[in-house]
């Protein structure tokens, strides 16, 4: 009887506690979801400021938006689809939804995210002369533990990369998470991300790039102990330059010589 | 709840003063080590760091100890591990919501909060035995003694080690024109263990009590 009384006792401490606890975690993390959000947004337009190089110190971050083109690139076609207002696209919903967004076959889904929304945001510069001569592009893919979002900046050849950065990702930190150190980001500037016949070709090469090899343009240094973080990054941009990602786009670019 | 009779304010003191120095949890328990290598190479992370723990054991104590009589003896450690790890996620998601950058290279070590040792530690040795208002000050004066070690180690790593402190440069260095060279060595964890060293030194030579006998 005592023992039951006892077990009795100790399921429902821990029935109680259980439901306490959870009910406080997940209303605050109710309650802040949307600051939190507003910090997303934030941090993600710095990122597309700062992967471009044209981020400035102490200049509000949604004006010094205003300097970039923002349009919506169909993938199938590579042309723009004009919408009144692209800068509230959201990709990640679109990609939820069967009605914007194709399933991608497993031999294609080299990034492993299941559906690519049919439209993808671009963010655009050009110069005098109206020729496009920065484009950022958003990218996504699995790594080790988490989905990798981040951008890409190329200049207006379409190949020559501009930065690469990731705003959001849970690679282990000291390893996979030194996608974001400086030192290695500062690597990608410069390199070429497509071969003579416009495929994509960028490899993390281990043990360091090959000095002298006329493929170093193609290389830069893997993380190391990162295995799958960086063919996760390999993958991410073979995907997104090729053609079910922004491959279609990028030949309309260069055929029409950036006056898209 | 229990309140404090006034009789008790000697020993409110005694639990909120105490932890500073001593019977300080880094100097003199040697708990929550880890965090004091892995933060403290900047003073804006460390003090995120510092209120992300204080917030947790200060309540993590005063919830385990209203609910210290019925915590059967059988699951305590689970039950204050629960506790615990539902105020961390909720300090967590608070500084993602109002100190978003930091967020981004502090939250792998605002979930090793979990594992503090100062806050098991806390809860199992005081808060299952003593009233609410005690163990809030318990909390309390842990939270601030582990702080106070953490900050000073911060302020001397951020300062040798790069020159500045909270974004102000005090000491201009090479690389921006100036005559300071940063020690490297500061950056990395080894020097934080050399500067609780030379602290728990200082500590003892002032308080010569806290000194252990030799066997």
């Amino acid at each position: 009887m005592q023992a039951n009384v006892t077990k009795r006792k100790v399921l429902l401490t821990a029935l109680v506690v259980s439901l306490v606890c959870s009910a406080v975690v997940t209303v605050s993390t109710i309650v802040l979801r949307p600051i939190q959000e507003v910090n997303r947004q934030h941090y993600m337009h710095l990122n597309i400021l700062k992967v471009a190089g044209l981020y400035q110190q102490g200049v509000a971050i949604e004006k010094q938006l205003q300097q970039l083109e923002i349009r919506l690139v169909e993938h199938e076609t590579g042309e723009f689809y004009d919408v009144e207002q692209p800068e509230t696209y959201d990709q990640r919903k679109a990609a939820k939804d069967p009605k914007l967004s194709i399933a991608l076959l497993p031999e294609e889904d080299i990034v492993r995210i299941k559906r690519r929304a049919d439209y993808a945001s671009a963010y655009l510069t050009r110069d005098d002369s109206g020729r496009i001569n920065r484009i950022i592009l958003p990218i996504h893919g699995s790594g080790l533990w988490s989905t990798l979002y981040g951008f890409i900046a190329l200049q207006g050849d379409t190949e020559t990369v501009i930065g690469i950065r990731f705003y959001e990702h849970e690679e282990t930190p000291g390893l996979g998470g030194e996608i974001d150190s400086a030192r290695w980001l500062k690597q990608w500037s410069g390199k070429v991300v497509f071969d003579e016949y416009w495929q994509p070709k960028i490899e993390l090469k281990k043990g360091g790039v090959d000095h002298g090899s006329p493929d170093t343009i193609h290389q830069v240094d893997a993380l190391s102990g990162a295995t799958l973080t960086n063919r996760g990054v390999e993958n991410i941009l073979k995907f997104w330059l090729g053609d079910n990602g922004f491959g279609p786009f990028l030949d309309q670019v260069r055929s029409s010589e950036g006056r898209l | 709840m229990s309140s404090m009779p006034t009789t008790d304010a000697y020993k409110c003191k005694v639990t909120l003063i105490n932890p500073l120095f001593d019977s300080n949890p880094i100097t003199i328990q040697v708990l929550g080590i880890c965090s004091a290598l892995a933060v403290t190479t900047s003073l804006k992370s460390t003090l995120i760091m510092c209120a992300a723990v204080i917030a947790v054991l200060t309540f993590s104590n005063t919830t385990v100890s209203i609910i210290r009589h019925h915590i059967p003896a059988s699951i305590r450690i689970i039950v204050q591990m629960t506790i615990i790890a539902s105020l961390v996620i909720v300090v967590d998601q608070f500084i993602k919501a109002y100190a978003f950058e930091m967020s981004k290279t502090l939250s792998v070590f605002v979930g090793l909060i979990i594992t503090n040792c100062i806050i098991m530690g806390r809860a199992e040795a005081f808060a299952m035995h003593n009233s609410p208002g005690l163990s809030f000050l318990d909390g309390l004066g842990h939270g601030i003694g582990y702080s106070l070690i953490l900050i000073i180690v911060a302020a001397i790593r951020e300062l040798l080690g790069t020159g500045r402190l909270l974004d102000y440069t005090i000491l201009p260095s090479v690389f921006e024109g100036g005559w300071y060279y940063p020690n490297s060595m500061m950056v990395l964890a080894p020097s934080a263990f050399f500067i609780i060293g030379l602290l728990i030194w200082a500590l003892r030579t002032w308080k010569s009590h806290q000194v252990e006998k030799d066997q």
